[in-house]
């Protein structure tokens, strides 16, 4: 079980959060005119990288705020984690 | 003969004072205090325990801890009954019952032992080979064989009866066994400030110290670790926890400790656990799991009565037991000669066995100076003894050790057998440590750690005390130091102890003269060398592919005994280094845990949170048949006298159609939400429209996924200019407050809107019927409940007795409705008040049943319909998808595929025979007497006995649903052989134009 520093409350269990996925995905602007291939990549594809990914966490049973996470998707090792308007230190 | 296997000293841990009473197999015998069920059976002269698991071969104790691999039992009787126990971990306890497993009908005389001279038929890999032809005789000859044979012990099939805890715990440093090296570094963090817990598998603290002649400071190794946990106990800042297993060791320093709490005591109390499972979190741990002695290959190397050396040892220096009076000390290091010289002090003349050809160690002169001559350069070729060794073939090696020149039958009943020692590394694997081979003591041993992990003492390799001390003092005060500023370090004491010559690099004797008998390497899994030879013989390279064609360390047991010999031996045939071969990887737990442990007090009713809303009682006291729905419990219906389920919801639906009904609907999603850009994000959020909503009015919404799927539905209202109401189903309310979350704060951060779950602060009551309205307007004198007073979808703030109450005009059940809200504590109050008012107006309470019953017939979607692969327009709701705005998910609704206007879309369906209910689930096909596969045109979501037609009525969803209308079709179910001829009609089969929602 994971131990996971919600940047509000602090280190908790992994058990308190759910996964939010890919933290680097933005979400086309409203009434953008979009291509299909653009739309489709947004909504359904993401890199499955092995090593260093930035994601989402939601402090589901605490705090109730998304934030991002950086994190070793191999070694689970977190490297930083940071409210949405923040960016990584490291 | 009665303990007749008792030493006469008493300077080990039992206490001879008090008697235990066990029966093992039936007889009835004694122990003592202190004593394991293992020490106890030895002390009275019972080695043979088990059969072993593929050749039924009789089998006894190997080891004294949980390095066992053959003394399993079955434990206890009814549903206490346990199975694959090892014996040497369960202490004696008074009225113990154990008996044999694997074997029938008696462990003393085995049918099942015919496999054994059958072995040359069940070799490596038998199964995968033997069993895979024919293939028709699998399923009713091979595997129900297999099952038969291959059982252990036989799992109870009756619930636990006992109760598991789980507990949290965090430190500053965890240290995992209690020998040397880990009394050293707890004491050294303890001292210096740490939060610390020390962990020890066995019932005593102390480890290698309870058993090893040495000297720390002027005390000896027994006094001196008894004196550290004494100063351990005193301090406020360390937990101590014996009798408890670290055997996981997870991701962020996360351990799992068991520890059993009362299976020892006779008496337990009603409440006390009988195990506790620990989640640590440990800032550092320290790995001082100490070694594991290694067995030696040799022919019939496995029968009751030989023995690890270190374990004759310690029955003899901890349980005053001796496991034979006639041994053999069969050696290839320096170690088993303190298990020989215990034997001498107990007047016993052991013979030595030494694969080596000499050696000057302290304890070897030791030996030789009390007059014992020592057998160098020797081995033990083969054994005898059917139920019990009686003698052993002594082999004298040849200058290679290939071979043996000569060979002569000895006596005995014992074989204490050394092959060295395996730093116990399972934990720090598991943590991730990538191991290295360590030449020295020809074992792996922790290198590069991936967590905050440190092994030391003999898991480290370090197998000399004074080294032990040195790392276990310096890394628990380095490691403490993260966490205080204290600074204050504790200096090693001096120790003494013997001084040990090298061992020889051989872990398998040569066969004996003209014979074959089988040398075991993995006893639990019965895998002998000939086995790992066959392997690869047949081209197993891989170290993972060996060990998974052989089984070899794949038992309960971990391979704790066999990995090493395995792989030397491996090694040995493909002449590599054992580096090379590499080993296999470690994986939790690192002994087995009860399936009751793990799942904890979350069982039965406590397997998941039970809510029930503040009108439960009412239900209750009124006959209610309850459904989960989620975590919430609803009324499903409400029988009077012996109606059945059909019979209830029929009658409470058809009184909603015509007079009026009551429904708890307090389990919908409720989320409240305020701010300024509330109106653009409800905008952003549902399909249709919503910054014109005026104030006092409520709106139906959709709300899709970004995919474009239905997500969820319901009613919102605007109670001021900048404050809403929302609601949502009552399956998808946490996931639609996560969703709204997710879009003001990952994507919209701009927008200024806060929301907040607030199901819990209200109670929900629907009154649906015509009647509705007259009831309503005696219950809320002042409110003007005409319909152009409180219009459909209009809400209005009112009160009964004081208590504030919102009326929302909506309806699920299509009727003319009314949904009261309350505070929460107040809705069985107002459900009350509301009963008691509508008894003049035939009110009747309904459940979810009927719910369904009036919301099918209406047509109105629901979960079923919304089930994560419809979008609006397969679903009938299309009109409420705005063409002028952008929305979330809107963007996929114009993919192709999801223009197509054959797609699957809502239907009704009708049974000719107007008789037949319609499964939900059943296939819709065109024709029946087609050839299969038939194209399937979609399938039944909902159905339901209509009250206002009485005839069956189902909703389904189908290809080219609309053009369809008018047509006969076939539901089918193929699972129950049913097939019904339907006429499709509109989904709205009630009241399609919604007047009575309006009247
Ligand atoms: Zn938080």
């Amino acid at each position: 079980m994971l131990e996971i520093k919600c940047p509000y409350c602090g280190k908790r269990s992994q058990n308190e959060f759910s996964y939010g996925g890919d933290a680097t995905i933005k979400r086309p602007q409203l009434g953008e005119e979009i291509s299909t291939e653009d739309w489709d990549n947004f909504v359904y594809y993401r890199d499955n990288p092995r090593g260093k990914h930035s994601e989402l966490w939601h402090h589901v049973s605490g705090c109730r705020q998304w934030f991002k996470v950086s994190r070793d998707t191999a070694t689970h090792e977190i490297f930083d984690t940071c409210k949405m308007n923040e960016d990584f230190n490291v | 003969m009665s303990n007749s296997f008792r030493t006469t000293n008493s300077t080990g841990l039992i206490n001879k004072d008090k008697k235990i009473n066990f029966t093992f197999n039936g007889t009835i015998y004694h122990g003592y205090e202190g004593d394991t069920l293992a020490s106890a059976l030895i002390a009275n002269g019972v080695h043979l325990v088990g059969r072993s698991f593929k050749y039924h071969r009789p089998r006894g104790f190997l080891g004294v801890g949980v390095e066992e691999p053959n003394a399993m039992v079955q434990l206890h009787d009814g549903n206490k009954s346990e199975p694959n126990i090892i014996a040497t971990e369960v202490e004696l306890v008074e009225g113990l019952k154990a008996k044999s497993q694997n074997c029938w009908p008696s462990v003393q005389f085995d049918i099942g032992e015919i496999n054994n001279v059958l072995n040359r038929f069940f070799p490596a890999g038998f199964y995968y080979k033997t069993f895979m032809w024919p293939k028709s005789f699998w399923m009713k000859i091979y595997e129900p064989f297999i099952r038969k044979a291959a059982g252990m012990g036989k799992a109870p099939l009756l619930p636990d009866p006992d109760r598991y805890e789980h507990n949290y715990e965090h430190c500053d440093v965890l240290v995992v066994g209690s020998g040397p090296s880990g009394l050293a570094s707890a004491l050294a963090a303890a001292k210096n400030g740490a939060r610390v817990i020390l962990a020890e598998d066995k019932p005593n603290f102390g480890g290698s110290l309870l058993t090893d002649e040495v000297t720390i400071g002027n005390m000896s190794g027994k006094e001196w670790a008894s004196d550290t946990i004494s100063q351990l106990k005193s301090m406020p800042n360390v937990i101590l926890k014996k009798r408890s297993q670290v055997f996981g060791y997870y991701d962020h320093n996360m351990t799992v400790m068991i520890e059993r709490v009362s299976d020892h005591i006779e008496n337990p109390s009603k409440y006390t656990p009988r195990q506790r499972l620990h989640y640590i979190r440990a800032g550092e741990v320290i790995v001082s799991t100490g070694s594991i002695e290694r067995p030696i290959s040799f022919g019939n190397n496995d029968r009751p009565g030989i023995v690890l050396a270190s374990a004759a040892k310690e029955y003899m220096k901890v349980y005053e037991t001796l496991v034979g009076k006639k041994p053999i000390i069969f050696t290839n290091n320096d170690t088993a000669y303190s298990t020989a010289l215990e034997f001498i002090k107990n007047d016993i003349e052991p013979i030595i066995v030494d694969t080596r050809d000499s050696s000057n160690g302290e304890l070897v002169k030791e030996v030789q100076q009390k007059g014992i001559s020592i057998k160098f350069n020797s081995g033990i070729a083969d054994t005898k003894g059917h139920l019990k060794i009686n003698s052993a073939i002594i082999g004298k090696l040849d200058s290679s050790k290939e071979s043996f020149i000569s060979e002569e039958t000895v006596e005995c009943d014992c074989i204490c057998m050394s092959g060295g020692w395996t730093p116990t590394v399972h934990l720090s694997s598991q943590a991730g440590n990538k191991l290295k081979f360590n030449d020295d003591i020809d074992a792996f041993v922790p290198d590069k750690k991936r967590q905050k992990e440190t092994a030391i003492g003999a898991a480290n390799g370090s197998f000399t005390l004074n080294q032990s001390l040195a790392e276990g003092f310096q890394v628990g005060f380095d490691l403490s130091n993260k966490f205080t500023d204290q600074n204050n370090p504790t200096n090693s004491p001096n120790s003494n102890e013997p001084s040990y010559e090298k061992h020889e690099k051989l872990w398998c004797m040569p066969l004996p003269s003209g014979k074959k008998p089988k040398r075991f390497i993995d006893f639990q899994n019965d895998v002998a060398v000939s086995d790992v030879e066959l392997a690869i013989r047949e081209g197993f390279r891989s170290i993972e592919h060996v060990k998974r064609y052989t089984t070899l360390g794949m038992a309960g047991d971990q391979g704790k005994t066999s990995n090493l010999n395995g792989l030397q031996y491996v090694s040995k045939i493909e002449k590599k280094i054992v580096p090379e071969v590499g080993h296999t990887t470690f994986r939790p737990p690192y002994t087995p845990v009860t399936i009751g442990a793990i799942v904890g007090r979350e069982v039965g009713n406590h397997y998941l949170p039970t809510r029930k809303s503040p009108i439960h009682t009412w239900h209750e006291e009124n006959n209610a048949v309850f459904v989960a729905a989620g975590l919430w419990q609803r009324p499903r219906y409400y029988p009077r006298g012996s109606e059945d389920m059909n019979t209830a919801v029929n009658r409470e639906a058809a009184n909603v159609r015509k007079n009026v009904g009551i429904c708890d609907v307090t389990t919908l999603g409720k989320i409240d939400i305020k701010g300024p850009d509330a109106p653009e994000f409800l905008n952003r959020v549902y399909t249709n429209a919503w910054l014109k909503l005026p104030v006092g009015k409520a709106r139906y919404g959709v709300m899709l996924r970004e995919d474009g799927m239905v997500f969820d539905d319901g009613t919102t209202s605007r109670l001021s200019e900048n404050h809403f109401h929302m609601t949502t189903t009552t399956a998808q309310a946490a996931n639609v407050l996560s969703h709204l979350e997710y879009y003001l704060q990952v994507v919209w951060p701009d927008l200024d809107v806060n929301v907040l779950s607030t199901t819990e602060q209200w109670s929900g009551i629907a009154v649906a019927g015509p009647k509705s309205r007259d009831l309503l307007s005696k219950l809320f004198p002042d409110v003007d409940m005409s319909n152009e007073g409180l219009p459909f979808m209009g809400l209005v703030d009112s009160s009964i007795d004081g208590i504030k109450a919102r009326i929302y005009r909506i309806s699920f059940s299509g009727e003319l409705a009314y949904e009261v809200n309350v505070e929460s504590n107040y809705g069985l109050y107002i459900w009350k008040k509301i009963m008691e008012e509508g008894q003049s107006f035939d009110i009747q309470p309904y459940g979810t049943e009927a719910l369904s019953t009036l919301r099918i017939e209406m047509g109105h979607v629901a979960g079923a319909e919304l089930d994560g692969r419809t979008i609006p327009f397969d679903v009938g709701l299309n009109s409420m998808v705005s063409q002028k705005k952008d929305f979330i998910g809107k963007r996929s609704l114009s993919k192709d595929a999801f223009t197509e206007s054959d797609r699957q879309t809502i239907v009704g369906l009708v049974p000719l025979d107007k008789k037949t209910k319609i499964p939900e689930g059943s296939h819709i096909i065109e024709d029946n007497s087609a050839v299969a596969p038939i194209p399937k045109l979609g399938h039944v979501s909902s159905s339901c006995w209509s009250v206002e037609y009485n005839n069956p009525f189902s909703i389904a969803i189908i290809k080219d649903g609309k053009n369809k209308i008018g047509k006969n079709l076939y539901a089918v179910s193929p699972l129950k052989d049913i097939s019904i001829p339907v006429e499709v009609v509109s989904s709205h089969y009630v009241d399609p134009e919604g007047s009575r929602v309006r009247s």
